[in-house]
């Protein structure tokens, strides 16, 4: 199990708190499909993913970008329990959607990109070292019901 | 091609602080090194990598050639494990993603992944 310290704990809560779910999600989901677009194999039924601007402004990405971010905002509250927390998406994911693990810390380094576009200096070595532990973790949570 | 004039921010140490704190298991590298931020070793390093960087980007249709001898340097001498320009690379990222929020548009920042993954490959592919 990973453990927080009360800095890292503060820093990825802080962060979070000035987050517009809605706009970053969509973001961060298209930027996965724009800079990896191998990932779009999980998408068939999204409509036009064929450019950047499409993929950025189809509302189908924005849609499930803002699902995704949603259900990450569930582990910033829960951090010292994303084993139980992700243990039903995890499953979900494996046996339902069969997403290669891999793909979670794409997302995840996915994420730490797009904070560093909207937060810039505030986003510092140490904040990034918080939110890497935390997208790690989330990471292997999903990925741990995988067999 | 990626965004011009990034070396202001890459050069400095953001690019080491970041990788040093968010994968410690990098100083491995570096047991003969001042680590402390705005040490001489990791500005002097720093710059060594920059200046790489920017030879590959001057000969971007032929990074193979203009990166050949350090290459051989990563595969004979260096051996720093493929996993961690991974790292690097994503740290590099981050640093040029926090300094230029605006053009680091999702076209901007596929380039940059590519292009740093093709210089990891090239300098990891006489590994064996």
């Amino acid at each position: 199990m990973v453990h927080f310290t009360a800095e890292e704990k503060a820093a990825v809560v802080n962060l979070w708190a000035r987050v517009n779910v809605e706009l970053v999600g969509g973001e961060v989901l298209g930027r996965l499909l724009v800079v990896y677009p191998w990932t779009q194999r999980f998408f068939d039924n999204f409509g036009n993913l064929s450019s950047e601007s499409a993929i950025m402004g189809n509302p189908k990405v924005k849609a499930h970008g803002k699902k995704v971010l949603t259900s990450f905002g569930n582990a910033v509250k829960h951090m010292d329990d994303l084993r139980d927390i992700f243990a039903e998406l995890s499953e979900l994911h494996c046996d339902k959607m069969h997403v290669d693990p891999e793909n979670f810390r794409l997302l995840g380094n996915v994420i730490l990109i797009v904070l560093a576009t909207h937060f810039s200096k505030e986003f510092t070595p140490q904040v990034q070292a918080a939110w890497q532990k935390l997208t790690t973790a989330v990471a292997n949570a999903l990925a741990h019901k995988y067999h | 091609p990626p965004t011009p004039r990034p070396h202001a921010c890459l050069t400095g140490g953001p690019v080491p602080r970041r990788l040093f704190a968010s994968y410690p298991q990098t100083k491995t590298y570096f047991p003969h090194f001042d680590l402390h931020p705005g040490s001489a070793h990791l500005r002097t390093h720093g710059a060594k990598v920059v200046a790489a960087l920017g030879d590959a980007v001057k000969s971007i249709d032929n990074i193979s050639g203009a990166l050949a001898k350090l290459s051989e340097l990563h595969a004979y001498v260096l051996r720093v494990d493929p996993v961690n320009f991974k790292l690097l690379s994503h740290c590099l990222l981050v640093t040029v993603a926090s300094h230029f929020p605006a053009d680091f548009t999702a076209d901007a920042h596929t380039a940059w992944d590519k292009f740093l993954s093709i210089v990891s490959c090239i300098l990891t592919e006489k590994y064996r």
